[in-house]
Formats: C-alpha cells, sequence, structure tokens
C-alpha cells in the first residue's frame, strides 16, 4: 500500500526505489509462504477467508498486489466507501506517505557515505599490493643463496657424520660386551645375595649372543662361566623348591624361573606335582584325623569349611599357579592337572562323603545344608579352572546323593513317627479304665493321630525345603529343579510315606495270629477312619502343599492324587472289613459256646433269657458307641412303626416241618420247606462277609449278620428238647427286640432269627413253641 | 450230620446200589466208651476190613470180622492237651499203604501213623477258625486240603507244614466241605453256608500240572497237540465256576465214584444238585 502510495506521488526519486523493492516484495514473498504454509497443512483458501487482503495476485485493487491499479482503487474506494472513511483513509494514506519519504532520505543518505568509503579503500589497496610485490621477489633471492649455502655445508660435513655414527656402534657394542664380560660375576653376585629372579633375566637377556659368538674363544669362555654360574643358580633354586617348606606361590615362583633357565618342563611339571600333592595330602590327612574314629568334635559346618579353605583353597592356588606356569605344556599338561585333580578330589570326596554319612543319622537339617552349600560353593572354583576333573560335577552328584539319603532318613523319621502314633494309641487303648473316668476318647485319640502325623509331614517338607532354597548354590541344579522335588520329594517322601502307611494299617488286616488278632478292634477302627480322612481331604492337602512349595515340574511322571486316595480307600476298607470280622468272630464266638456247651435235650422250661444274649446285646451296644464316634450313622431302610412286636411269620410252616420231620418220605421236605423256600426267593441273599460301608450302620449289620449266621449253624448242629427250642425261642425273641435298631434293613434280623428257630424247630423231635405272648413277657421281664 | 453217621447203619460200598432194598444193620460200633462220633472213614484201599472213627478226643481203629458182622476195636489213640478237644473231622491217605489218617480238631491238623496209633505231624493253626474238612489229593502224595470257618481253602504239603501251599478265598461263609476230584486232582470242589458250590482248578499244585501227558496220545495228531500243548502252559490257577442253585448252606458236596465229571451238592432245605464239570473244560483236560 505505502509502495503504490510512493510510486504514485514520486515516480521519478532515482534512490527511492532501491529501498522500495524489497520494502514491497517481502509482505508478497510472506503470503507465499503463507500459501504454502497452507497448503501443506491442507487448508483450503477460502478458510482463511477472514483475511481483508484477498489472496488473489491479479486483483487490481490490493495495494500489494503486482497488479494493482490505482484508478480502479480509488474509483473502487470512491464508489463503496462513505465520505468519513474515504477521509479516513485519505489521513492514514498521507501519514504513510510522509513516514515512507523521511525512510527513503534516510537510506539514501547512509547508503551514500558507504559508497564513498568503499571507493577509499580500492584505492588504498592497489597502493599496498605493489609494494608487497617488490619485497616478495627480495624474498626469493635470499632464499637461493641460502640454498646454496646449506648444500655447500653438507658436503663439508659429510665424512665427519659417518665416523660418528660407527663411533656409536661401537660403543653399543662395547658396552655389551661389557655385561657379558661382567655377567659372570653379576650373576655370582646375584646367586649371593639370592637375587634369583634378576640373575635369570641376565641370563635370558646374554645367552642368545652367548650361543651365537661361541666360536670365538673369549665368548666361550664366558659362556661357560655363565653355564656353570647358571648350573649352580639351577641347582639352588631346585634346592629351595624341593625344599617344600615355603609357601605355594614362592615354589611356583621357583618354577617359573626355573623353566626361564631352560629346565625340562615336562620334570618340572612332575616335580611340581608332587610337591602340591604332599602338602594337600597334609591337609586331606588333618581332615581324615577330624573324622576321627570316634565321632568328632567339629559340627559338619566347621568340618566342611575347614575342607574348603585348607584342601579346596590349596588345590585352587595348585592349578590356578599350574595353569600359568605350563600353559605350554598344552593339552598333555592340562590332562596331567586334570588327573591330578581328580584323584585328590576322589579322595577329599570320600572323606567328605564319610563325614557327611555320620551326619546322615539326625541333627540339623539346616546345619547340614549350610554344610553342603559351602562345600559346593567353594568347589565350584576349582570346577570352572578344572573343567575336565569334573570336580564340580562329582561335588553336584555327592549333594545329590546326601539330598537322597536324607529323603529316604526323612521317610524312616516319618514311618517311625507313624509307628510311634500307633504305640501310643494302642497304649492309650490298653490303660486301664478308671471306674467314672473315661479316658481319651477314640475321636480325640484320631485327631491327635492325624495332628501329629501331619505336623511330621510339614516338619519334613520343611526341613527338605531348604535343599531348594534360593540362596543355596546348589539349588539351581536340574537335578533340584526337577527330578528333587518330583522325585524325590513328592514321589520318594510324600507318596512313599502315604503307601507305606496304608500298607503298615493293611498289614493289620492279615496278621497272622487270626485268631482274635492281636490288634485290637477300636485301632483297626481308628486306622479305618484315619485312611479314609486322608481319601477325603488329607492327601490331596498334603500334595497340594508339596507342589506349592516345590514346584513340581511335569517332566517326570506322578503319582496323581485319585491313585491315592484309592488306594487311602481301599485301605480303610479293607481295615473296616477286618474289624467287623474281628468284632463278629468275638460275639460269634460267645454264642457259639452257648450253643455248643449245653444240653439243650434235657434243659428246663425257660424262665428268662440266657445271659449270654444280654451280653451279646450289651456288646453290640458297646461296638456301636465306639463305631459311633467315628462314623456317621448311615442310612437304613424304612421301619414299620413298631418293629418290637413283630412275631414269628415263618414259624407256622415250621412246626408243621417238625411234626413230618421223622416219617421222611421224599416228597415232604420239598412241600414243608415250600414257604420258606418261596420265601427266600424273593428276599436277597444274605453275603455274611461282605465288604462293608463307611458308616455305623452298615458295620453293624456287618457283625450282627456274622453273629446270627453262626448263631444258625451252631443251632443247625444241636438237637433240641421241647425246652430247648422254647429257649432258643425266647432267646431270639429278645435279640430281635434289640438287634433291629443297629441295622439298616431291620428284615435281615427277622429272617436270620426266623430261620435259626426254624432250625431249631427242626431239630426237636418234640416241637412245642411256646405261646408268642409268654415269650414277650419273658423278654420284657429281661 | 454226625447223628446219622452215628445211627449205625453203615452200608459198605457194594451195597450202595441197592436202592430198593430195606437197609439192614450189619454191625454195631461200640461208642458208649469213648462219646459222640464225629466221623467214620473206611480204609480207602484193600479188602474194606478196616474203619476209622473218630469219637470227642479218641481216634479209634476197628477190623470188621466174620463178614463185617463184628468189630473189634484193634486199637485206639486219645489227644490229651488243655481244654475239651473234639475231632471235628477226619481223612484215610490213599497213599503209603494207607496208613496214614489226618485229622482236625479245631483249628489243628493232625496226622497219624495207624501201624503205632502216634501222630506224625501236627499243623497248627492251620486255619484261623474252626477246621471243617479236609482231604488228600488221590494223584499226589502228601497233598492234603482243608477248609474251615475263616472261609478259607488251604493246600497243604505235610512235609512241610509251616506254610500252606495255596490258599483260596472265594467263599462268603464257612467251608463245610472239600473234595478232589478221584483222577483229575486240578479239580477241587468246595461247598459252604453261603449256599455256593465252587469248582476250582488248581493246575499249579495238581498232579497233571500242565495239562495232559503227550504220552498216550496217537503221533498223527502231535502237531495239533504240540500247539494245543503251548496254549494250555499258561493255566492259571482259577475259579471255574460258581453254583448258586441252593437256596441254604450247602453241608455237603463229593464227586461221583463212576463218573469222574460228575458231582453233586446237598443243602440244609434238602436239594441235591448234580452238576457237571463244564465241558470245554473237560476236553481241555482230556485233550
Amino acid at each position: 500500500m505505502a509502495a503504490a502510495a510512493a510510486a504514485g506521488p514520486s515516480p521519478g526519486s532515482g534512490p527511492g526505489d532501491s529501498p522500495e523493492g524489497p520494502e514491497g516484495e517481502a509482505p508478497e514473498r510472506r503470503r507465499k509462504a503463507h500459501g504454502m504454509l497452507k497448503l501443506y497443512y491442507g487448508l483450503s483458501e477460502g478458510e482463511a477467508a477472514g483475511r481483508p487482503a484477498g489472496p488473489d495476485p491479479l486483483d487490481p485493487t490490493d495495494l500489494n498486489g503486482a497488479h494493482f491499479d490505482p484508478e480502479v482503487y480509488l474509483d473502487k474506494l470512491r464508489r463503496e466507501c462513505p465520505l468519513a472513511q474515504l477521509m479516513d483513509s485519505e489521513t492514514d494514506m498521507v501519514r504513510q506517505i510522509r513516514a515512507l519519504d523521511s525512510d527513503m532520505q534516510t537510506l539514501v543518505y547512509e547508503n551514500y557515505n558507504k559508497f564513498i568509503s568503499a571507493t577509499d579503500t580500492i584505492r588504498k589497496m592497489k597502493n599496498d599490493f605493489r609494494k608487497m610485490e617488490d619485497e616478495m621477489d627480495r624474498l626469493a633471492t635470499n632464499m637461493a643463496v641460502i640454498t646454496d649455502f646449506s648444500a655447500r655445508i653438507s658436503a663439508t660435513l659429510q665424512d665427519r657424520h659417518e665416523r660418528i655414527t660407527k663411533l656409536a656402534g661401537v660403543h653399543a657394542l662395547l658396552r655389551k660386551l661389557q655385561f657379558l664380560f661382567e655377567l659372570p660375576s653379576r650373576l655370582t653376585k646375584c646367586v649371593e645375595l639370592g637375587a634369583y629372579g634378576q640373575a635369570v633375566r641376565y641370563q635370558g637377556r646374554a645367552q642368545a649372543v652367548l650361543q651365537q659368538y661361541q666360536h670365538l674363544p673369549s665368548f666361550r669362555a664366558i659362556q661357560d662361566d655363565c653355564r656353570v654360574i647358571t648350573a649352580r643358580l639351577a641347582q639352588q633354586l631346585r634346592q629351595r623348591f624341593r625344599e617344600g617348606g615355603s609357601g605355594a606361590p614362592e615354589q611356583a615362583e621357583c618354577v617359573e624361573l626355573l623353566l626361564a633357565l631352560g629346565e625340562p618342563a615336562e620334570e618340572l611339571c612332575e616335580e611340581f606335582l608332587a610337591h602340591a600333592r604332599g602338602r594337600l595330602e597334609k591337609e586331606l590327612r588333618s581332615l581324615e584325623a577330624e573324622l576321627g574314629p570316634s565321632p568328632p568334635a567339629p559340627d559338619v559346618l566347621e568340618f566342611t569349611d575347614h575342607g574348603g579353605s585348607g584342601f579346596v583353597g590349596g588345590l585352587c592356588q595348585v592349578a590356578a599357579a599350574y595353569q600359568e606356569l605350563f600353559a605350554a605344556q598344552g593339552p598333555a599338561g592340562a590332562e596331567k592337572l586334570a588327573a591330578f585333580a581328580r584323584e585328590l578330589g576322589s579322595r577329599y570326596f570320600a572323606l567328605v562323603e564319610r563325614r557327611l554319612a555320620q551326619e546322615q543319622g539326625g541333627g540339623d537339617n539346616s546345619l547340614l545344608v549350610r554344610a553342603l552349600d559351602r562345600f559346593h560353593r567353594r568347589l565350584r572354583a576349582p570346577g570352572a579352572l578344572l573343567a575336565a576333573a569334573g570336580l564340580a560335577d562329582a561335588a553336584t552328584e555327592i549333594v545329590e546323593r546326601v539330598a537322597r539319603e536324607r529323603l529316604g532318613h526323612h521317610l524312616q523319621g516319618l514311618r517311625a513317627a507313624f509307628l510311634g502314633c500307633l504305640t501310643d494309641v494302642r497304649q492309650a487303648l490298653a490303660a486301664p479304665r478308671v471306674a467314672g473316668k473315661e479316658g481319651p476318647g477314640l475321636a480325640e485319640l484320631l485327631a491327635n493321630v492325624a495332628s501329629s502325623i501331619l505336623s511330621h509331614i510339614k516338619a519334613s517338607l520343611a526341613a527338605v525345603h531348604l535343599f531348594t532354597a534360593k540362596e543355596v548354590s546348589f539349588s539351581n541344579k536340574p537335578y533340584f529343579r526337577g527330578e528333587f522335588c518330583s522325585q524325590g520329594v513328592r514321589e520318594g517322601l510324600i507318596v512313599g510315606f502315604i503307601r507305606s502307611m496304608c500298607q503298615t494299617a493293611q498289614s493289620f488286616c492279615d496278621s497272622p495270629g487270626e485268631k482274635g488278632g492281636a490288634t485290637p478292634p477300636a485301632l483297626l477302627l481308628l486306622l479305618s477312619r484315619l485312611c479314609l480322612d486322608y481319601e477325603t481331604a488329607t492327601i490331596s492337602y498334603i500334595l497340594t502343599l508339596t507342589d506349592e512349595q516345590f514346584l513340581v515340574q511335569d517332566q517326570f511322571p506322578v503319582t496323581p492324587v485319585s491313585t491315592l486316595c484309592a488306594e487311602a480307600r481301599e485301605t480303610a476298607r479293607r481295615l473296616l472289613t477286618h474289624y467287623v470280622k474281628v468284632q463278629g468272630l468275638v460275639i460269634s464266638q460267645m454264642l457259639r459256646k452257648s450253643v455248643e456247651t449245653r444240653d439243650w435235650l434235657s434243659t428246663l422250661e425257660p424262665r428268662n433269657v440266657r445271659a449270654v444274649m444280654k451280653r451279646v446285646v450289651e456288646d453290640t451296644t458297646a461296638i456301636d458307641v465306639q463305631v459311633g464316634l467315628l462314623y456317621e450313622e448311615g442310612v437304613r431302610k424304612a421301619q414299620s412303626s413298631d418293629s418290637s412286636k413283630r412275631t414269628f411269620s415263618v414259624y407256622s410252616s415250621s412246626r408243621q416241618q417238625g411234626r413230618y420231620a421223622p416219617s421222611y418220605t421224599p416228597s415232604a421236605p420239598m412241600d414243608t420247606n415250600l414257604l420258606s423256600n418261596i420265601q427266600k426267593l424273593f428276599s436277597e441273599r444274605i453275603d455274611v462277609f461282605s465288604p462293608v460301608e463307611f458308616n455305623k450302620v452298615s458295620v453293624l449289620t456287618g457283625i450282627i449278620k456274622i453273629s446270627l449266621k453262626t448263631l444258625l449253624e451252631c443251632v443247625r448242629l444241636r438237637t433240641f428238647g421241647r425246652f430247648g427250642l422254647q429257649q432258643v425261642q425266647v432267646d431270639c425273641h429278645f435279640l430281635q427286640l434289640y438287634l433291629w435298631r443297629f441295622v439298616a434293613d431291620e428284615e435281615l434280623v427277622h429272617l436270620l432269627l426266623d430261620e435259626v428257630v426254624a432250625s431249631a424247630a427242626l431239630r426237636c423231635p418234640d416241637p412245642v413253641p411256646m405261646e408268642p405272648s409268654v415269650v414277650e413277657v419273658i423278654c420284657e421281664r429281661g | 450230620m454226625p447223628k446219622e453217621l452215628e445211627s449205625g447203619s453203615h452200608e459198605s460200598p457194594d451195597d450202595s446200589s441197592s436202592t430198593a432194598q430195606t437197609l439192614e444193620l450189619l454191625c454195631h460200633l461200640d461208642n458208649t466208651a469213648h462219646g459222640n462220633m464225629a466221623c467214620v472213614v473206611w480204609e480207602p484201599m484193600g479188602d474194606g476190613k478196616k474203619i476209622i472213627s473218630l469219637a470227642d478226643n479218641h481216634i479209634l481203629l476197628w477190623d470188621l470180622q466174620e463178614s463185617s458182622s463184628q468189630a473189634v476195636l484193634a486199637s485206639s489213640a486219645s489227644l490229651e492237651g488243655k481244654g475239651q478237644l473234639k475231632f471235628t473231622s477226619g481223612r484215610w491217605s490213599p497213599h503209603h499203604n494207607c496208613t496214614q489218617v489226618a485229622t482236625a480238631n479245631d483249628t489243628t491238623l493232625r496226622g497219624w501213623d495207624t501201624r503205632s496209633m502216634s501222630q506224625i505231624y501236627c499243623i497248627e493253626n492251620a486255619h484261623g477258625q474252626l477246621v471243617r474238612d479236609l482231604d488228600f489229593n488221590p494223584n499226589k502224595q502228601y497233598y492234603l486240603a482243608s477248609c474251615g470257618d475263616d472261609c478259607k481253602v488251604k493246600f497243604w504239603d505235610t512235609r512241610n507244614v509251616t506254610e500252606p501251599v495255596k490258599t483260596l478265598e472265594e467263599h462268603s461263609h464257612w467251608v463245610w466241605n472239600v473234595r478232589y476230584n478221584h483222577s483229575h486232582d486240578q479239580l477241587v470242589l468246595t461247598g459252604s453256608s453261603d449256599s455256593r458250590v465252587i469248582l476250582s482248578n488248581m493246575v499249579s499244585i495238581s498232579s497233571e500240572p500242565f495239562g495232559h501227558l503227550v504220552d498216550d496220545d496217537d503221533i498223527s495228531d502231535q502237531e495239533d497237540h504240540r500247539s494245543e500243548e503251548k496254549s494250555k502252559e499258561p493255566l492259571q490257577d482259577n475259579v471255574i465256576a460258581t453254583y448258586e442253585e441252593h437256596e441254604d448252606s450247602v453241608y455237603a458236596v463229593d464227586w461221583s465214584s463212576a463218573d469222574p465229571w460228575l458231582f453233586a451238592s446237598l443243602s440244609y432245605d434238602g436239594r441235591l444238585v448234580i452238576n457237571r464239570v463244564p465241558r470245554a473244560l473237560k476236553y481241555h483236560i482230556l485233550l
């Protein structure tokens, strides 16, 4: 706008033109740049429409545009704007024009001055260059003169320089010669002073030269002298080396010097190892002394520490020194060292194992683990040094073996604990009961046993867990990560223990003296419940605990929980079945004696129930109470409202049969037995010694079944008089009154008791049964 | 059962075929001095002139004289010990020229020499409970089977009485009878008061442990027999069959003396069941 305004009133002013260009171009360029930026940012031209100055470069009304046409602009202004705005723009324009004018004037003045000064400067420079040219010419001539002189001087000095070089060479040679001539005396001095190292260094330096010039007599003499001295030196070194009293580093130094003297490495190597062996054997002997014939005083930790610092440390030093000294020996030397280390290592391991074996008996697991840790850690250094000797592997093996033995020991411990528990229970059961004061109940004993076993297992797990602790150096060995956890701890210790527990429990079932058995029935019952508890909860709990603690990895097949549970359940079942057999036998014996020892033919009319039957009921009640302490009630079949009031249904037929029995025609038994046979057809066969379920009712049913079947068989072997039969009738009714409540299916008791009475009637020549009412009266009387 | 035996009507084996005839008393074994007889057994071989009877704690050897019309007590022995000892059962061994008798009392098995009437062996606690019956292997001397109230059947070698050779535990109640088949002694029959009769195949301790010997077969079939022989080899001791026809306790089982594949069992309800050895097994044993 300003440019346009300026162009209009004063187009002729020359100097004003120059600033006008850049002034007008700048906003244009800026706008172009803006346009490009906008393009870049994806802004359309329309979006920037708020801008008053249109971007159209062809707009003639654009003051700053290239195609600005003042006429058009003015026309537009006059046409579009009100007067006030016209006035405003006019003043504005005038003001701008003024400002531009002044600006132009200043610019013109400033630039004028600068141009003048520039012209002056150029003129001055022209003069200066002319002067410089002259001086350069002079310099060139001088340089030529200098070159000439220098050539002359060097020609003069040529021969003298050569002589000096020769003299310097002679001097050096002489110094060497002097060293050589002095060498014998120096060596002697060194040897005298004991500075063997220095001596060997001198010898090393002179050796090659002497070797080269040995054809000259004087050098030969020197060499001979040196050889003698060196031999003496070597001898002294050897002497020192053999004395052995000095420590390993000194020995190593001796060997190094001897090697430098060119002694045969092979021999030195042997000797070095022999010395090392002597030292290490001393260590081993002291360790062995610690082992001693009697139990050693220092604990295992101290022992391994001692062994670690003494023997293993020594071995490390030897190995390090050896490798440094005899590196040149190559694989053969390394082999020798490995063999050496292997031999001594195996002796050391034997000692350690003996010591660890003494530890196996018992003692503190944490101490043992710490000892093993140190042992293992100490051996890792030489292990890296002597990879070929496999010491680290051997050490790991020992640790593994000890761990395995430890597991075995714990398993034994657990077994012993279990047996101990059983003994305690036996004692508690056998302890005489003080009248009025109950001993510990079965449930309490069971809880004691279970908790004590569980705590033992946990203690063992915790003790064994030390082997896999993070900070123990061998815990990241593959054995301890995998096999130890899964095969050792889980399978060997826990599963092994549970298995052995089941076996121990089962062994009570087939004890040889089956007659009553030495095992108290209550113990059988308790073990059975224990096994059942294991099946339902404890096994999975223990195994989960183990798996959590030991993060058992699944690369080895492990016994699943279900298998163990099945085993435990089988054991529980066998124990319970055996319990039923034993208790059934006790009652059976009572019943059998009572039937077999009585003279049933000449018995008197029954007045009351025989004492044996009362005893049977009492015992059954006692068993019921005992089983009830440990086992749940169980289900029984629906009962009739009053079971005790039942009369003998089969009896009518048996009586009939009894009456016909003497005649014994072939067809008769078929008829008479028809009724009972038909009844039997519809009742299920009674499996007397059938496996029982885990509840009280089932157990009691089993016992009562065995007892009543025995009674039945015994009755069939006897012959009864009339009153004998009646007595049986009374007894059976009494049993029926009291036994039905114990069994799952009272029909069973009825059936068996009916059979008993029927059998007795069959075995009676004069079967006259007692009136049911009388029987009831007698039974109710007790 | 003992009562029937006691009734004194001992028919000799020859008379058993005459079912239509009434039984007549031949002779009377006078047992008044010795108490109830538990068992009477004939000498298995010989002229049938000798009888052993067991009465309470006495073992009595009788000689039948004057065409079996008179019995003379030849010798006797008695069992002495704590408590009331009673024989329950006895068998006459068919081996050793019939000089051995085995008896059972309570849980103990005893062997007797009939010549001296002295005890020759004793198996204490042969069973956990009462021993009910015993039988000698007819083809293998020294072998003896016993059964009892502990539901077990045990096989003994009388030369080593500490351990049974084999134990079967198939029954669920007292086993009352055990019988070897007369000719094929691997077949063992047991009857029990669980109303079952069980026929077992005790190949491993029989006199023909690997099936029949080949020597009496014709050579032409040799090849077939070879292959069969092989299939027979792994034959195991097993239960051949369990017979559950009885509704009540089975008190007696025995093999037919005429047909070795026939056997009978008698139960309390008077039912007599006659069974045959399964045909397949029969051919297996024969061929």
